[in-house]
């Protein structure tokens, strides 16, 4: 997995409240494979009218952030289903942060599984970046997982992450090599929890 | 003497093997359910090179894909057929026992791990999809994730997690008659928010969760994840035991009695400390119906829709403006003068043989004015319902009596509400597109959704019931 430790980029103001992964991925992309890349049907049913054209006031849509890898959004975002694809869906797009007041807790699981920082910044710090950012699209953000800091011009914002995300972004830790390296602590656990939780174990019926 | 815990202490306590600096401790999984979209998983083991290791733990069940309609002879679909057959290669491949398109116990997961008896109280069960809280109802610690931590349990049968706080939310008086806990759940979420519960992990409690049977339980605890909760569950009691009894997968004779005494022991302490306490009245809990486009867009059935022109807070009127409008919604109009065009019944949430029943007893001797999908929880529930007579009642209002998957609350099946059209639904999810691009959802009770079929508008099941036989 890719470390994360400093980004500086423009960001792209959706701001919505509720984009639940529904929304960030529908369903019927699904079964798309990682590798066909799922950053084209991000948000595909907001982007996108129904007759496939591109909504024009969508700010995804508009070109002076093209190339933004900030994305500032509403309270609650990523709520709703498990489905990683909603992840990867945002990240093939090209943001590699999400600022929002909140989201949903398999949302920024997921998210830290593949590279993506989720910051949490209160609504007010989150509505005056958006209207940096519409003011001068051009303005870069700068984001220091570090420090955990979100700088915007003259003004700088402490952000808020659980310190186990923080951790396995900076190192860009694999989990399961982490795990087995508990390998010996496992298999004790297992042979105790056998004797003490016999019943945990499917009983097999003839 | 030991500082009091709590129900989700003592879970947690059971399956930590080891705690980091940073506070991330490592959990044992002792029940992992696949279904056909855990693909992504299978394709990052199958990467590393790697197996599944602990097949007997993990259970594959197909669910999401499956046709409800027509299914004997084969899926139509290509690219649903291959998903289906993906899960059945990669389960094989692995040693998992699977529940799949034809086998007699297949089902929708979070209906088919209860029914089996291999979801138990005590344990802590993973699957990726949300609405995995749902076996909570059985004082177990069970909660949804993505595919990175679907592969992870698959190598390892652990899982790194920060303990989520503590919440309860405590339920007491009795519940008026015609009111299910899908109405107690849309309460719930109402008051708290869609994200009202995010980081916490949800006891639900008080004598009006105590009276519920475990259909009732299992529905609450499906909609923590609406309300933003890590997880939701029920102390397990008698209700929990009897259920549990002779199921396939449950402890035997004595072991099975060793099992009622340990799981008595769960039940959170007397004076066990919550990060958060919420409290409602059974009591005054009306039915309950979704207007907009989350789920705590919920509001008694005698109500009417918002009008953005009276919200104060002008993020609030431009949302509500919004909902409206993709909803086909008039600011302010009268909740029960909302026609629709379709219904449907099923899902994790609302399609086991209580909910099946309370639908039947709305719908018996009537006609319903829309069509619809009934579509049970398992072809367990579907065989059940059969020797009832209750599929009798369905096709006889009209209504279309289909096979076991999730269907049309996640519409990847080709199970789908057109573009436009209004569907009273017993599902989780009134998201825009959640059934279908462009579908409009009304989350409601079963008993609701029959109010609703029988007068073509949304309705309050009340009177419908009133001197019928529940």
């Amino acid at each position: 997995m890719d470390k994360f430790t400093r980004l500086a980029a423009t960001a792209c103001p959706l701001m919505l409240p509720n984009v639940n992964t529904d929304q960030l991925l529908p369903a019927r992309f699904l079964k798309w494979p990682r590798s066909r890349g799922l950053g084209t049907v991000l948000l595909r049913d907001l982007r996108f009218d129904a007759d496939d054209k591109p909504r024009g006031d969508f700010p995804l849509n508009d070109p002076r952030w093209a190339d933004a890898k900030i994305l500032l959004a509403g309270r609650n975002f990523g709520g709703g289903s498990s489905r990683e694809a909603a992840v990867y869906a945002v990240y093939d797009y090209g943001f590699r942060c999400v600022i929002a007041p909140s989201f949903g807790d398999i949302f920024a699981q997921n998210a830290v599984k593949n590279g993506l920082l989720t910051a949490v910044l209160p609504d007010d710090a989150v509505a005056a970046l958006g209207a940096a950012v519409s003011a001068d699209p051009a303005q870069q953000i700068t984001v220091d997982l570090e420090r955990q800091t979100v700088t915007c011009g003259e003004r700088s914002y402490s952000f808020a992450i659980d310190p186990v995300s923080r951790n396995q972004l900076i190192n860009g830790w694999d989990d399961v090599d982490l795990t087995e390296s508990y390998r010996d602590r496992i298999a004790a656990f297992k042979e105790t929890s056998r004797q003490q939780r016999p019943w945990a174990a499917p009983a097999a019926r003839p | 003497m030991s500082e009091p815990r709590t129900l989700f202490d003592k879970l947690w306590a059971a399956h930590e093997i080891v705690r980091r600096e940073d506070g991330a401790a490592l959990l044992w999984v002792d029940r992992h359910y696949v279904h056909e979209g855990s693909f992504h998983a299978f394709s990052q083991m199958a990467v590393r090179g790697r197996h599944a290791a602990e097949p007997g733990l993990t259970f594959g069940i197909a669910d999401h894909y499956v046709p409800t309609r027509g299914r004997a002879n084969g899926i139509a679909d290509p690219e649903i057929a291959g998903m289906v057959r993906k899960l059945e290669a990669n389960t094989a491949e692995n040693g998992i026992t699977l529940f799949g398109l034809r086998d007699p116990r297949q089902g929708i997961v979070h209906v088919v791990g209860p029914e089996q008896g291999l979801t138990l109280p005590g344990l802590l069960i993973v699957c990726g999809d949300s609405h995995t809280s749902t076996h909570g109802a059985f004082g177990a610690y069970a909660f949804g994730i993505g595919a990175s931590e679907v592969a992870h349990v698959l190598m390892t049968q652990t899982l790194w997690q920060k303990k989520p706080k503590r919440m309860r939310i405590t339920v007491d008086g009795t519940a008026a008659p015609g009111i299910a806990a899908k109405d107690i759940a849309l309460a719930i979420i109402a008051k708290i928010g869609a994200d009202g519960a995010q980081g916490h992990a949800i006891e639900f409690a008080g004598s009006a969760i105590r009276a519920l049977g475990m259909e009732g339980r299992l529905t609450l605890c499906n909609m923590s994840i609406e309300a933003g909760g890590r997880c939701g569950m029920v102390a397990p009691d008698e209700t929990t035991f009897a259920y549990l009894k002779g199921r396939p997968f449950t402890p035997n004779g004595a072991d099975f009695d060793r099992a009622v005494a340990d799981w008595a022991k769960l039940p959170s302490d007397a004076d066990a400390r919550f990060d958060r306490e919420v409290t409602l009245d059974a009591t005054g809990i009306a039915p309950i119906v979704t207007w907009g486009t989350t789920p705590d867009d919920a509001l008694p059935i005698d109500g009417r829709a918002p009008d953005p022109a009276r919200e104060a807070d002008p993020a609030r009127a431009q949302y509500v403006r919004e909902a409206l409008d993709y909803m086909g919604i008039a600011p302010g109009a009268k909740l029960t003068d909302i026609a629709i065009d379709r219904v449907f019944i099923g899902s994790c949430t609302n399609s086991r043989i209580d909910d099946l029943r309370a639908a039947a007893a709305v719908l018996s001797g009537r006609t319903s004015k829309v069509p619809g999908l009934v579509s049970p929880g398992s072809s367990l529930v579907k065989q059940q319902a059969e020797q009832e007579g209750l599929d009798r009642i369905f096709r006889d209002a009209g209504l279309e009596w289909a096979d076991a998957g999730c269907s049309m609350c996640v519409g990847i099946n080709g199970d789908l509400v057109p573009p436009g059209e209004r569907c009273a639904s017993t599902t989780n999810r009134n998201f825009r597109g959640r059934q279908g691009p462009g579908a409009r959802t009304h989350l409601m009770s079963p008993a609701m959704v029959a109010a609703a079929a029988v007068t073509g508008h949304l309705s309050d099941v009340r009177p419908l019931i009133a001197g019928r036989k529940a």
